[in-house]
């Protein structure tokens, strides 16, 4: 970048922290270029621990936001857990936007805390969320928080909830490549994190910063599963053609992962009735068990299994009939 | 009308005013009084600044941190030389963070008008532009109105209008808010393709209802700065 450099804060994390022309006058000057602001993060140990007993972690990732990553977050998440002998859990990091609480029909849900920390809130007995939503007294309340405190949030979602034994923890992320990004890879830097799911669009404004996200993902030597392009053209009710809504104009995910030899792990076409589902915080699956949406979702689940398990048949889920 | 109009896009993460814009990859110099903007024509009505003209690579995602994203944005607003405007839009990503929160404040010594909020229909999309209500609110920024985006699709073969993103939820936010609701623009491939390939929509379909929709809004809004 030709942006000067001494304009402004290097990152507290950053070799020049403290002690680029930019730190002076700055009230962490001083701390920052003692090293105290690049040592380890102690929680980072702490929720190694606590998550040794989280089989398999997902990050659901997008450069770009409105593509569908809580929709498909959600949903992964029922698939797994129609598995009932799968213990399935969704935490939402979108701390400004947080969608899930809708999605997955707890609006309105409060957390508890017990002796072993934050109870998250359960959509079915194998299956629960935390999200900030559920601190919040109000549809009304802002997030209005800058990075240090996103941060701190994520931590304790992940340090402070209870989540017991679990085969899969999904990661629900806000679009971009900021705080809450690098913040959920590092807290998870002391556990095994299986990879990053990354959904798009088929358009190009999409894809442009998809590549973004991927980049991220390799900078921070996160493996990414696959991709997946939503909002894939659109059958009309009545005359059955189809229509290219968001037109692939660069060859959508299809050109883009095999550019970068990556996994197109499906496609999922526009179906008005996905986004009154999660309107109503019903799971599609049950009620449009027949919508192409769904096989898309099931194909897409199975090649997400493999993935996990080379050598495994997928067991789950005729998941329209849970 | 012919306005000269800058537009500030501060969605660092993810810039998409270059690409709609069609100015491809021009680099950014600097005069006397600050950062030269990228012109969209000769006539230099439409002005741009974004962080997309600052990356080599258009593929390298911007991994930073608030402090760092708070101080791109403070030199965006004083350190480009806009000139002479009578309309800057700022181009905002999702959320109520750094990035918001920054722009404001850069943006205090000037007048701000205040913040068009846009949603599409169904009830997960209200629901966070509702927080974002809050935030002008808790700010003091004036709410010019809302938008309803993706609001209904007609299908090209039969005209067939279906809600794929359901339907009504920008108005019903604004009467829940007591907003103004400026209008709706529906889903229009048209427009899609356009916005890909950096198109000028408004010339490319003069006779399209997304455009009267557009046209419309953009009126409306118009008269509510005069007016002001």
């Amino acid at each position: 970048m030709n942006t000067p450099q001494s304009a402004y804060c290097p990152g507290t994390q950053s070799e020049k922290a403290g002690k680029s022309t930019a730190c002076q006058g700055c009230p962490n000057q001083t701390l920052c270029a003692s090293g105290a602001t690049k040592a380890p993060d102690p929680a980072i140990a702490e929720i190694g621990v606590k998550l040794s007993t989280v089989k398999h972690k997902i990050l659901v990732l997008s450069g770009k936001g409105g593509v569908g990553k809580s929709t498909f977050s959600a949903h992964l998440a029922h698939a797994l857990a129609s598995d009932i002998n799968k213990e399935v859990a969704v935490l939402d990091i979108d701390i400004c936007g947080p969608s899930i609480p809708r999605i997955m029909g707890l609006e309105g849900e409060q957390v508890h805390q017990s002796g072993s920390g934050w109870s998250p809130v359960y959509v079915e007995d194998n299956l629960a969320v935390m999200s900030i939503g559920f601190l919040l007294s109000s549809p009304d309340d802002a997030v209005i928080w800058r990075g240090p405190k996103k941060n701190g949030m994520i931590k304790q979602f992940l340090r402070d909830v209870d989540w017991g034994q679990l085969d899969y923890l999904i990661v629900d992320t806000p679009p971009g490549t900021s705080d809450e990004h690098l913040s959920i890879v590092q807290y998870l830097s002391a556990t095994h994190i299986d990879g990053a799911v990354i959904i798009t669009t088929p358009q190009e404004v999409s894809l442009q910063d998809v590549r973004k996200e991927i980049r991220f993902c390799q900078k921070v030597k996160l493996p990414i599963i696959g991709v997946v392009e939503n909002m894939s053209g659109f059958v009309c009710p009545k005359c059955k053609n189809t229509s290219q809504i968001f037109p692939a104009t660069s060859g959508g995910a299809e050109r883009m992962c095999s550019d970068l030899n990556l996994p197109l792990l499906g496609k999922i076409p526009l179906d008005p009735r996905i986004g009154r589902s999660c309107d109503e915080g019903r799971s599609f699956f049950n009620e449009v068990p027949d919508s192409p949406a769904t096989k898309a979702y099931h194909s897409i689940v199975q090649s997400e299994y493999k993935y996990k398990n080379p050598y495994g048949t997928y067991q789950g889920c005729e998941f329209s009939n849970s | 009308l012919a306005a000269t109009v800058g537009i500030l896009d501060i969605d660092l993460c993810g810039p998409s005013i270059p690409r709609m814009l069609s100015v491809g990859r021009p680099d950014v110099h600097q005069c006397d009084l600050g950062w030269v903007p990228v012109y969209t024509d000769a006539e230099k009505s439409l002005a741009l600044m974004s962080i997309g003209f600052l990356l080599d690579d258009p593929d390298d995602a911007v991994v930073w941190r608030g402090p760092k994203k708070t101080a791109l944005i403070g030199q965006f607003v004083s350190d480009v030389a806009w000139g002479e405007l009578d309309v800057l839009l700022v181009d905002t990503p999702p959320g109520t963070s750094d990035e918001h929160l920054a722009v404001l404040e850069n943006l205090k010594k000037h007048k701000v008008d205040g913040a068009i909020l846009v949603t599409t229909p169904q009830a997960v999309s209200t629901g966070d532009v509702r927080r974002e209500i809050t935030f002008c609110k808790k700010t003091g920024l004036r709410i010019l109105g809302i938008v309803e985006n993706m609001s209904g699709f007609a299908c090209p073969h039969c005209s067939e209008c279906t809600n794929i993103f359901s339907k009504g939820g920008g108005e019903d936010l604004a009467k829940l808010t007591g907003s103004v609701f400026l209008g709706s623009v529906p889903l229009d491939p048209l427009l899609s393709a356009s916005i890909e390939e950096g198109k000028d929509f408004i010339q490319s379909f003069p006779h399209s209802p997304t455009f009267s929709a557009i046209t419309s809004i953009s009126h409306t809004l118009l008269n509510s700065l005069q007016a002001a």
